[in-house]
């Protein structure tokens, strides 16, 4: 359920991590892209009589927006402490599994394939077994959702990182005469601070799509995704999208603040992407 | 894994067989390890009344065996067996995944291959690319049904858009990302060659973008199937697996096996498209065992 | 006393390979020892055995007069690979640190030290730097300096420069002589660049392949201090020719 790369190794930077740091001059192609897919938008909402169940006007979203506003952030913060809470057990628990089966190896080799085999499974349909696990209209049940979709990549990616280190920078190590915990210190948590901040951007939109597909499933109705639900239901389309822009915008700042939190813990890496040509 | 592909190295051809049966022992030890935390920690909740972090009981954590049988039960008295239900459903999902997964590989290989040769169109798409994944799907997934059958679209193909919207994503990303990959003295070496930006494409760049792109294409084989099943939920099609898992949680508390059933169905659907492009993967990128997954 | 003393050291690898077959060789205070040979020939093995970063299977090795392990949990000697391995999230001045840092030295004396090491290979002002801002070369130096902060009586060198270009690898020899007579450490050398054997070595243990043994050891009586002047030197073109000979007999020894 990964709906982001797993890179075959970690960029340097990626994605909205160096657009962060990019020069305002570098942006004005994005913000061009969207004045111009807006202006479609709108204009051609306007000119073909659009049915608004098919698709309102952005002005229209805007306006259900600004009305609802308070509403909306009481929303997308309930929805936003799911997915946060989830994030923070499914990342947490596979650090710490991750760490202890780089340790021991002989454990890792025999779990990595399943651990493998289970990124492959749609773990989204588990989402309904959580609302019978615990009360729907509580939290936990789409933390659980969330932390289990996040578990996955984090472990998978942090046995990597951990288990990828360069076999003369343990040798070098050795020379030193500095025991397994030192080498986890200074060596292998570093290496694989990449590949975790890749993994935790991945988990970061995972988390989210994980708490409002639990949300759909059943939830209190102070929550994003029963609210999107409903809305659709009742064909109450600009409110639906308004919830979806919050959404959105919830999922990007998350996504941008774990980015963030990459810059800042992996200062040392020398600026790259996609554009190093 | 590429642990175990570094122990192969080396070693003489005679212990193959012995290896593939220490491979195949240890299947069955994993397997029966974690049946065994499943029912012990079933057996210890019921046992000592834990609440927490939820009650365990028959509805919460039903019994391995209870799932498996179910498979081999019908659903209601007269009807046909759940197995055979859900192969039904895992075809018909399967059906929407696999035509969303080529929509999206088709589509996201095309603009990683657009975005890769302008950076202007670049710096314009790429934070749309990625703020779109943050999108959640579900939310759109009606909207996206109603917009298709309003132009006389067959509701299960709407399915495999939305499923092809999920797929479209790593594979964008991951062929811009190996298209910039390829060797810069080869790069030159073609330039030497006065070849033209097609043939460095397509003898080039491309062949050293395989390893990214099946790397994303693993991601997309299961994100297809959440895609699919995440897709019927909200479309009313009954027909999948997302249908089968919204039926059965309806009646859950009456028939739990069944849901779970469900969900051991739907795990061995993800893990069989993830295992066919692993297989392509090992067919067309015969260098590269170390990227496995 | 002797710096390294390896006596009888034979190395069989899993697999059934002999790396390396009765291996004797006295290493004094002060010399500075090449070990040259083919590829596959053990060299750089038998210098892993030296640090006791693998163990021989037969014979013993002594540094400073200790057993390797206990030389090597006294920090004895100092390694450099033919990779810097750098660790690049620490900056220049961390990296030289590294060594210091685990034995527990203090702050301040470890600064002391950082600037000593930094004006010792050249490098100053490239403190704050990490090591992707650096050349190969700069690379290789931060390497040496990182492994010589702790004032080992021994340096261990697998083929440090075989990854630079000419000018850079001869440039670094004079460096690396300087290093050499201002420390008065003792340096084991593995390389396969026969000029650059003779150019820094006071003996040159020339080796064979399949099993690895030391098939002759040729001093090296050029006279110190060394520079532009030696490479010219005929002297040095015939020990040069000796080196070669030396190698090309331990080829044709080998009856496969």
């Amino acid at each position: 359920m990964s709906s982001a790369p797993v890179a075959v190794q970690p960029l340097p930077q990626g994605g909205v991590a160096r657009m962060v740091g990019r020069r305002a001059r570098d942006w004005i192609p994005a913000i061009l892209v969207l004045v111009l897919t807006l202006g479609v938008w709108q204009g051609g909402v306007k000119a073909f009589h659009v049915k608004r169940f098919l698709l309102p006007a952005p002005s229209a979203i805007w306006t259900a927006f600004t009305n609802n506003q308070h509403a909306l952030w009481r929303e997308g913060w309930f929805t936003f402490q799911e997915a946060l809470g989830g994030f923070a057990i499914g990342c947490g628990a596979a650090v710490l599994l991750a760490m202890v089966v780089a340790r021991w190896r002989p454990l890792g080799n025999a779990l990595m394939p399943y651990a493998i085999a289970a990124n492959a499974v749609p773990i989204i349909a588990f989402a309904p077994i959580t609302n019978a696990w615990f009360n729907p209209l509580t939290k936990s049940s789409k933390m659980a959702v969330a932390a289990v979709l996040c578990f996955f990549p984090v472990f998978v990616n942090v046995v990597r990182g951990l288990t990828s280190v360069k076999p003369q920078q343990l040798e070098l190590m050795r020379s030193y005469a500095v025991g397994q915990l030192a080498v986890f210190r200074l060596v292998r948590i570093p290496t694989s601070l990449p590949f975790l901040f890749t993994s935790l951007k991945v988990a970061s939109v995972l988390a989210m799509i994980g708490a409002i597909i639990g949300e759909y499933f059943g939830g209190s109705l102070d929550s994003l995704g029963a609210n999107i639900k409903q809305d659709a239901a009742l064909f109450q389309f600009e409110k639906a999208w308004a919830e979806i822009l919050v959404a959105c915008i919830l999922g990007i700042g998350f996504y941008l603040a774990v980015a963030l939190a990459e810059r800042l813990a992996t200062r040392w890496q020398p600026p790259g992407g996609f554009q190093s040509e | 894994m590429s642990a175990i592909a570094i122990g192969q190295h080396g070693r003489p051809r005679v212990d193959g067989v012995t290896r593939s049966l220490e491979k195949a022992s240890l299947f069955f030890v994993v397997l029966a390890v974690l049946y065994g935390i499943w029912e012990g920690y079933r057996w210890l909740g019921i046992h000592f009344g834990w609440t927490h972090p939820f009650a365990v009981n028959d509805t919460t954590m039903p019994h391995i065996h209870d799932m498996v049988n179910a498979l081999f039960q019908p659903t209601r008295a007269g009807g046909p067996l759940l197995v055979g239900i859900l192969w039904r459903a895992s075809l018909f999902t399967a059906k929407e995944a696999a035509l969303g997964f080529a929509m999206g590989a088709v589509g996201g290989f095309a603009l990683g291959t657009l975005l890769a040769h302008s950076r202007v169109l670049q710096r314009g798409f790429l934070p749309y690319v990625v703020a779109s994944q943050t999108v959640p799907i579900l939310a759109i997934a009606p909207m996206v049904v109603v917009w298709l059958a309003s132009l006389h679209v067959t509701a299960w193909i709407s399915v495999a858009v939305i499923a092809a919207y999920l797929t479209f994503f790593p594979v964008a990303i991951n062929t811009l990302r190996g298209l910039h990959s390829a060797d810069r003295r080869a790069l030159e070496l073609m330039r030497s060659y006065a070849a033209s930006t097609w043939t460095i494409l397509w003898k080039l760049r491309f062949p050293a973008s395989l390893p990214y792109l099946f790397a994303a294409l693993k991601v997309s084989a299961t994100a297809s199937i959440v895609g699919a099943i995440v897709g019927e939920l909200p479309s009313g099609i009954a027909g999948g697996l997302g249908g089968a898992i919204l039926n059965f949680a309806q009646y859950y508390t009456f028939a739990p096996q069944n849901l779970w059933a469900t969900n051991i169905v739907a795990a061995a659907l993800g893990i069989t498209f993830f295992l066919v492009v692993l297989g392509a993967e090992r067919i067309v990128v015969r260098r590269a065992p170390e990227n496995l997954a | 006393m002797t710096v390294v003393a390896i006596n009888g050291v034979s190395k069989q690898f899993k697999g059934g390979t002999v790396a390396l077959r009765d291996i004797d060789l006295e290493i004094e205070p002060g010399e500075f020892v090449s070990l040259i040979g083919p590829s596959g020939c053990g060299k750089s093995t038998l210098l892993r055995i030296v640090g006791d970063l693998i163990q021989p299977s037969e014979g013993r090795v002594t540094v400073n007069g200790k057993p390797a392990r206990k030389a090597r949990e006294d920090h004895d000697y100092g390694i450099v690979f033919q990779d810097a391995v750098l660790y690049d999230w620490r900056t220049v001045s961390k990296n030289i640190a590294l060594p210091l840092e685990l034995a527990g030295t203090p702050r301040q004396e470890r600064q002391a030290k950082v600037e000593q090491m930094l004006e010792l290979v050249e490098l100053q002002g490239f403190g704050d730097h990490h090591p992707w801002q650096l050349s190969g070369g700069m690379q290789q130096r931060v390497s040496i300096a990182r492994a010589l902060s702790f004032d080992p009586a021994l340096l261990l060198m697998d083929e440090p420069f075989g990854a630079l270009d000419e000018m850079t690898r001869e440039r670094l020899n004079m460096e690396l002589l300087k290093i050499w007579a201002e420390t008065g450490s003792t340096i084991v050398f593995v390389t396969h660049s026969i000029s650059e054997a003779v150019f820094l070595s006071t003996r040159v243990a020339v080796m064979s392949a399949r099993p690895g043994r030391i098939s002759n050891v040729i001093p090296i009586d050029l006279p110190q201090p060394r520079g532009e002047a030696t490479r010219e030197d005929p002297h040095f073109f015939e020990l040069v020719t000796d080196v070669r000979e030396a190698l090309h007999g331990s080829h044709e020894q080998v009856p496969s």
